[in-house]
């Protein structure tokens, strides 16, 4: 910048006011009266609010003809002045009035215009979408409920707002066990209402006993909730798959054979399964069932699976079934768990906190 | 439950070099699943030394340091740095030689401190992992241990014991005891089993003291539930014992102290140490009342409204009339089951000791625990079932051990009151373990399965009478016996058949409708969302109007306790989550419950 002229640091040069101002035209009716004509055709003729902007800066605001009559009426005769400040300021007025009048019709008509611009019609048949995706828990519940159902199994449903008795009496827990206590479950108000959200889905074992002819086979996939804080491992609603099968003559080699047959549907030909001593009051026998997973990432391994046993006679009774001429077995696991190991979700969140990407991934299959 | 392998060894035959993959291994077999594995993490050379001499020497630091000529065995003394004050000269010490291993892992070099190269460490009980004293270093004299310099203090002091920790389900209480976990081991592998409640120290303590006492040394204990818990009396057991002129200041000794904190229990006083060492061994809770401090005999009975107890943890609780109580003349001194109280606390002047085993009701404890927020070990067994017909013995173990250990002598004053109830018999058909499980059991394997548990099996028409033993409560019904047959002769057993059920109807119409339209949705672009039914108030209102809901008594989140009637404030949630993570192309649905109350109805 050295050696050049700074042309903002120059010192001001004449007013250009002074060049062009003239003799200003006298105040007079006719006058007046075709400055408002004028004022008026071009309000009229504003097509855009845009446009009449531009009409109210060269007939109304600062600088139009009628503000220079105004700043006049400062120098004319006083006996003038009522008269003529009457003319200029009614002149004002009706300029004024019309440029509102002409803006409130202008915007709406521009709303109106925006609207019928940016309406969507959502019965208009696109040519072609992106498909959207289920949540991998619900297409995973229906692959394996689908196992079952090719076998001749049913799908059970039950409440999910359940009563105590089904959730817990009729499922042979103790009136004093600690599954109970409202750290674990969450009871609905007023407690002694009875009602809570299930805990389990075993509750449909019961129902299902009470409400089918026998022989039974069904399985009960759905939402079950424990007053659990969430975390990369527990979330406090969650789902299970239940299965439940009351006949003659069932034993556990028939509960091995059906937990055997759901694993290689889910993990393939080469998948088995472990039986281990376990406790369940609502099973005796009652058995933990790790899997086999023979392709899982990482290599090899044995996974815990869930529960399962032969039906306790308690709970046969509770659904109205002699022990001594029906036994059958039960089976339930974690479908948020099964989604973790089969397909390596380490973090339950992701499952839980509906960013979209996640069933993405997934789309229509598991 | 934590095992310390030394100890199960001395009622199972382990192998020589067990390993803790071995013991889950076997364990697992017979339901007790593998937890963890607890060793102390202190490897060689650590040694017994004795303080030959020592000189304070001051440093700038403002401490004092000792510099010590340890003798450690061997022909010459070894120098080392200790910041100890709390020995003398002729103490006799634990000494870790460079090349050891503390916990931590802290190795142990010879290395240059306060101007002395240090030829080891004297450590304390803490560095050893023994204990929580850090005041000062372990004497060995302190421990009750006589040994020579240079003797191996790792094999002194137990600390290469290890543990194995499983997990005991609800129903086998006799499983948190040394006695349950070593006769599951020899279910599991046929090694030879020694019932601890039978040991030979046992019997004989109580063949003297049954000949040594008339029923004028009965202890005066009365049992007086005049308010059953769901009809079930508090205290069907309660044995007693005396024992006079305890030493009760004697250090515990060191194998002791390793086996209980191995266990997971710190070691507090010997008299304490022996009650808590006789729970783990034979899974019977044991309570020590100092003698003296009782005033009168013992009543076993309801608090009454407004009464108080100060527990061993110090705090002074309020009663409820459904907790039972240990009683004296003087008025509550213990909740039964659950925790001892202050006043008859053992303490270092104690030399009476009136030692406590009793069988209470598994409920009313677990009532008591939970309402004053006391899961101790006691209560962990009593609401599980303590065996009816441990307490007379177990009361003996801790005689035995305080008469060896504290230099107590036995008193003929005792007695038991009530009697474990007489178990019915259970009726089970021949065929039952081979109709329920699929496997073809001969009844010979049934019949020895079932003896080998500690069952009387004695034949009845089509099958056997089944009498369980005293220590399984939760043995009830055939099915239970039968689980206790597949348990022991193996889950491996059982074939794989797959059932042929009827055909069945399909799907409802109401599933396949629900299918349908999750695909649709899925294909018209739409991600299915899965979203927890919990509303606040606000929500609720806005999305589903003024309409009655369900209310949760102990909702998650205190600022969302209703269940929804709609499932668009969810939707909008989530929506918002994606949103604001830059996830502006989106169309949620979701497939899920609402909660509409019925009219008339409260919730």
């Amino acid at each position: 910048m050295h050696g050049r002229r700074d042309r903002r640091s120059g010192a001001p040069g004449p007013s250009l006011d002074s060049f062009f101002v003239s003799e200003p035209t006298p105040i007079s009716e006719p006058a007046v009266q075709a400055a408002v004509d004028a004022a008026l055709a071009a309000i009229a003729t504003a097509g855009t609010t845009a446009e009449l902007k531009a009409a109210r800066s060269v007939h109304a605001a600062e600088g139009s003809q009628l503000a220079r009559f105004n700043a006049q009426l400062r120098n004319v005769p006083a006996d003038r002045k009522a008269a003529l400040g009457k003319l200029v300021g009614q002149a004002r007025a009706r300029v004024n009035q019309a440029i509102a009048a002409r803006e409130a019709e202008l915007s709406e008509a521009e709303e109106r215009e925006r609207l019928r611009r940016e309406t969507v019609d959502v019965t208009e048949v696109p040519s072609r979408w992106r498909p959207g995706a289920r949540h991998p828990l619900s297409t995973l519940m229906e692959r394996m409920g689908d196992v079952f159902v090719a076998m001749g199994w049913e799908i059970a449903e039950g409440p999910e707002l359940e009563n105590e008795w089904f959730n817990f009496d009729a499922m042979n827990f103790d009136a004093d066990h600690p599954a109970r206590a409202m750290q674990d479950t969450l009871f609905v108000d007023p407690v002694d209402s009875h009602l809570l959200l299930r805990t389990h889905t075993s509750p449909v074992q019961i129902r299902s006993l009470l409400e089918r002819p026998l022989p039974v086979y069904v399985v009960a996939p759905g939402r079950v909730y424990r007053s659990d804080e969430l975390d990369a491992t527990h979330t406090p609603v969650f789902h299970q798959i239940e299965g439940l099968a009351v006949d003659r003559g069932l034993t556990m080699a028939h509960l091995r054979g059906t937990l055997e047959h759901l694993a290689r549907a889910m993990f393939g030909a080469e998948a088995q399964i472990r039986l281990r001593p376990n406790y369940f009051p609502f099973t005796e026998p009652s058995a933990e069932m790790d899997v086999w997973q023979p392709h899982a990432k990482g290599g090899a391994r044995w996974v815990e699976w869930g529960g399962c046993g032969m039906v306790n006679p308690n709970v046969l009774r509770a659904g109205g079934i002699d022990p001594d001429e029906y036994q059958g077995f039960a089976f339930g696991m974690g479908i948020e768990r099964t989604l973790q190991f089969r397909n390596d979700m380490n973090d339950m969140r992701d499952m839980v906190e509906g960013d979209v990407r996640f069933s993405q991934q997934f789309g229509m299959v598991v | 439950m934590r095992v310390p392998v030394s100890w199960l060894r001395e009622w199972a035959d382990l192998p020589e070099a067990v390993t803790a993959e071995h013991l889950h291994a076997a364990l697992v077999r017979v339901g007790l699943e593998e937890e963890d594995v607890h060793e102390f993490g202190v490897t060689g050379p650590v040694v017994v030394g004795r303080v030959l001499d020592f000189v304070e020497e001051p440093q700038s630091n403002g401490k004092t340091i000792r510099w010590c000529q340890v003798d450690v065995g061997e022909p010459e003394p070894r120098g080392i740095v200790c910041g100890a004050r709390n020995f003398v000269v002729g103490d006799t010490v634990v000494v870790t030689l460079p090349g050891s291993v503390l916990p931590g892992p802290f190795p142990i070099a010879a290395r240059t401190t306060y101007g002395h190269v240090s030829d080891g460490m004297i450590a304390s009980a803490r560095e050893l992992g023994l204990g929580e004293d850090h005041e000062g270093i372990l004497r060995l004299a302190a421990l009750g241990v006589d040994a020579e310099p240079g003797a191996d203090a790792i094999e002194l002091l137990g600390l290469d014991d290890f543990a194995i920790e499983v997990n005991v389900t609800p129903d086998r209480g006799y499983a948190l005891s040394i006695r349950g976990i070593a006769r599951e081991y020899s279910h599991s592998t046929g090694a030879a089993f020694r019932d601890p409640a039978h040991a030979p120290g046992i019997e004989a303590d109580l063949r003297a003291w049954t000949a040594a006492r008339t029923s004028a040394d009965d202890f005066p204990v009365v049992v007086a539930d005049d308010a059953p818990v769901r009809g079930r009396p508090g205290c069907s057991v309660f044995a007693t014992r005396v024992v006079r002129g305890v030493d009760a200041t004697r250090p515990t000794p060191p194998w002791m102290v390793a086996r209980l904190r191995l266990a997971g229990m710190r070691s507090i006083s010997l008299v304490v140490d022996v009650t808590n060492y006789v729970m783990w061994e034979l899974g019977q809770p044991i309570h020590a009342y100092d003698l003296a401090t009782l005033a009168g005999g013992i009543t076993v009975r309801r608090a009454r409204a407004g009464e108080r107890l100060e527990t061993l943890d110090g705090v002074v609780r309020t009663l409820d009339p459904e907790d039972l109580l240990i009683a004296d003349d003087s008025g509550p001194v213990g909740l039964a089951g659950v925790m001892g109280g202050a006043s008859t606390e053992v303490s270092a002047s104690t030399t009476d000791v009136l030692v406590e085993a009793a069988v209470f009701d598994p409920v009313s404890v677990a009532r008591t625990a939970r309402r004053h927020k006391l899961p101790s070990e006691a209560a962990r067994r009593f609401e599980r079932g303590v065996d009816p017909e441990l307490p007379t013995a177990a009361a003996a173990r801790v005689v035995e051990l305080l008469v060896a250990l504290a230099g107590g002598t036995p008193d003929p004053l005792g007695g038991l009151v009530g009697h474990a109830e007489a178990r019915t018999p259970i009726r089970l058909a021949r065929d039952r373990a081979s109709d329920l499980v699929g496997v073809d059991y001969s009844p010979e394997e049934v019949a020895s399965t079932l003896r080998a548990l500690g069952a009387r099996v004695d034949a009845a028409d089509d099958g056997w009478s089944v009498t369980p033993p005293s220590w399984r409560p939760d043995l009830v019904d055939a099915a239970s016996l039968v689980e206790e047959v597949v348990r022991i002769t193996g889950y491996d057993r059982i074939p794989s058949v797959l059932p042929v059920a009827p055909p069945g109807r399909g799907l409802t119409r109401e599933q396949r409708l629900r299918r349908a339209v999750g695909a649709m949705l899925a294909a018209g672009g739409g991600t299915e969302v899965l979203v927890y039914p919990f509303v606040s108030e606000a929500a609720q209102r806005v999305f589903a109007g003024e309409a009655p809901s369900v209310r949760l008594a102990n909702p998650l989140d205190p600022a969302a306790p209703l269940l929804r009637r709609s499932l668009l404030p969810g939707l909008v949630e989530i929506a918002h989550r994606n949103l604001s993570r830059g996830l502006t192309d989106l169309a949620l649905f979701e497939i899920g419950t609402v909660f509409l109350p019925e009219p008339g109805r409260s919730y």
